[in-house]
């Protein structure tokens, strides 16, 4: 398959309203546009993102396009802890193929914090009984306008999540992905590297990221 | 490049992969055969007609007006508990990406080391600690994960499904991490309603047969023979299965764990997720917090779909979304493989076993020599270089044993 490339352009100034340069890596891109790319790609996540038929929707061209300042090198999976049972817990170790790329507790307090998260969420005690209880009673009609309280987590996390990326991640070329987009099976981290320092173009992401090693 | 995509916008649902059925739009989740799931709803609405139109006139003037309301609000309770656990997602896992299935298949190879020719590697099995105790985390084939504590797969829906329980056909829908509190107040308030009915069949009976004597009772109200034959045959296995979940839930097991005899106490092992309290293990299960779906089936995707044939097969590995197992196809070909990649992954791979992962029996135990240097790509193929995968038939401890 012959992989196109696009002129982006007349692309990137259709969603970003502005005229940008095309080399510029994904840090340095301003917080508006940034936060709809970051956006974009979030949603996009499920799909490849080397694809290279031909007439695409435009956010594969968005895509492409976030490609040819910041190419997607390699994906990291942070799996799942179950020393305490099945309750949702992420493990805090640290992967290799990060750590030229963000600091150590900068991670570690991002999935400290998501474990604290859903440890709240989870949690079996006064508030979770009533809520239970209550909806019981109803017939579990309630949920209908109530939101339960995992729910109410899960809302946070995103938030939390989209505001570490904005903050510490984006700027370091990295994107975490909400795990419930996963299965809340793996957090994963996608990383990004700056174009022309990999020939990440071909074939998927652990084959790039192999030969940018 | 010259066919035409028309990109349309799809519920996540449409392209899920597994054996289930999802009506309005996605809310609903149901298994495939539902024949048994209607037959439960015939028995309970028809009994209950035949209780509301025979019983309840004579015994709401006769005895009092409460006991049709009882009849109703349990009735009602029955129900909604029973469309509530047919009709949601009993905690289904997706399956892994393709990038993640590659992940978890390069930490096995690594793991693995180098196995020699015509060996068969090492089942895939990753031991966790839980509560000083070693579980073991088997990987699903199908889904192309380890499975966390718990779940299983279940061949019938051919799902991942989070502390599986059983899948029940007289609900349609598998009973897992999501649904099996609404599976047990089904069970708990049918048991009542069923011996509800069948106290109130005798009542009025006997009530009416010392006016009118025993035939003359039976001819005026001929469904009560109906309802006290459907309530005796009902009382015995609903009650029944009532109790044993009762059991079940006190010590914090699922029927899967049960059967298989995980935690019977030979070799020392123990039921690590068991708080050894029967009331926080019972709260645990029925108090415990809603977990929310992690299958987003009414979310929207793009679906690039062609329109004229062009010159060259379009790549589906590419064109369909990455959510089903259609874009895991060079890894191992299933039914679900398009075929227009089966020739792709026939040159890619140049001996590989039969492509039924999903076989229970194994059928020859002959060691397909396993290639551990990666085969050699075509510029064509965007499938990444990773040694071929192992299958359940390779695999020393899925041949021997059945799968899933």
């Amino acid at each position: 398959m012959v992989k196109i490339k696009y002129k982006c352009k007349i692309i990137y100034e259709k969603h970003n309203k502005k005229s940008a340069n095309l080399t510029t890596p994904l840090c340095v891109l301003a917080p508006p546009p940034l936060f709809t790319l970051l956006k974009r790609f979030q949603r996009m996540q499920g799909f490849f993102p080397t694809s290279t038929d031909g007439n695409m929707a435009t956010e594969f061209h968005n895509l492409q396009e976030l490609r040819h300042s910041a190419s997607l090198a390699n994906k990291v999976f942070i799996q799942r802890d179950y020393s305490e049972g099945t309750t949702c817990k992420f493990q805090t170790k640290f992967p290799s193929e990060l750590e030229s790329r963000i600091e150590r507790t900068l991670f570690e307090d991002t999935v400290k914090t998501l474990n604290n998260f859903y440890a709240e969420a989870e949690k079996i005690g006064g508030q979770s009984y009533l809520e239970g209880c209550l909806a019981c009673v109803t017939a579990y009609l309630i949920f209908l306008c109530m939101e339960t309280r995992y729910e109410k987590v899960l809302k946070k996390i995103a938030k939390y999540i989209q505001e570490q990326n904005e903050k510490i991640y984006a700027p370091r070329g990295l994107l975490i992905t909400d795990p419930i987009e996963r299965g809340m099976r793996v957090i994963e981290i996608s990383i990004y590297e700056d174009r022309g320092s990999s020939s990440s173009s071909s074939g998927s992401s652990s084959v790039s990221g192999s030969t940018a090693r | 490049m010259s066919a035409v995509m028309i990109t349309r916008k799809v519920r996540k649902w449409e392209k899920l992969p597994g054996k289930n059925t999802f009506c309005c739009d996605g809310r609903v989740m149901m298994a495939r055969q539902k024949g048994v799931f209607y037959l439960t709803m015939f028995l309970i609405v028809g009994t209950c007609s035949l209780f509301f139109a025979f019983e309840c006139p004579y015994l709401a003037v006769h005895l009092s007006p409460a006991i049709p309301v009882f009849a109703i609000i349990l009735f009602l309770f029955v129900m909604a508990m029973l469309l509530r656990t047919s009709f949601s997602d009993p905690g289904v896992l997706p399956r892994a990406l393709p990038e993640e299935a590659n992940f978890i298949e390069m930490e096995i190879e690594a793991a693995n080391g180098n196995v020699p020719a015509g060996q068969r590697p090492p089942p895939r099995i990753r031991n966790v600690q839980i509560n000083n105790q070693i579980v073991k985390l088997k990987y699903c084939y199908t889904c192309k994960i380890f499975r966390p504590p718990r779940a299983s797969h279940c061949s019938i829906c051919d799902n991942c499904v989070d502390r599986f329980d059983h899948h029940c056909p007289w609900v349609g829908n598998c009973v897992g991490k999501r649904n099996y509190r609404y599976f047990y107040l089904f069970t708990l308030t049918l048991s009542l309603l069923t011996i509800y009915i069948f106290a109130f069949d005798i009542v009025h009976v006997v009530m009416r047969s010392v006016d009118k004597g025993f035939l003359n009772t039976l001819k005026e109200t001929p469904g009560t023979v109906l309802e006290v034959l459907v309530c005796f045959f009902t009382l015995w296995s609903v009650v029944g299965l009532t109790g044993f979940h009762t059991y079940l839930i006190s010590l914090n097991q699922t029927t899967n764990e049960d059967i298989k005899g995980s935690w019977s106490g030979k070799n020392r092992v123990q039921n690590p997720y068991s708080h050894k309290n029967i009331i926080k293990n019972c709260c645990e299960v029925l108090c415990g917090p809603t977990y929310p779906s992690v299958l987003d089936r009414r979310g929207l995707m793009q679906e690039d779909s062609p329109v004229s044939a062009g010159s060259e097969p379009p790549f589906s590995f590419n064109n369909s979304v990455p959510q089903t197992t259609k874009t895991t196809a060079p890894l191992i070909p299933n039914e679900h493989t398009p075929d227009d990649v089966k020739p792709s992954i026939a040159a890619s791979a140049e001996k590989k076993p039969s492509p039924k992962e999903r076989s229970s029996a194994p059928k020859e135990k002959s060691p397909t020599p396993k290639e551990k240097s990666p085969t050699p790509k075509e510029d064509h193929s965007p499938v990444p270089k990773v040694p071929p995968l192992a299958s359940p038939e390779t695999d020393v401890e899925t041949s021997i044993t059945k799968t899933h």
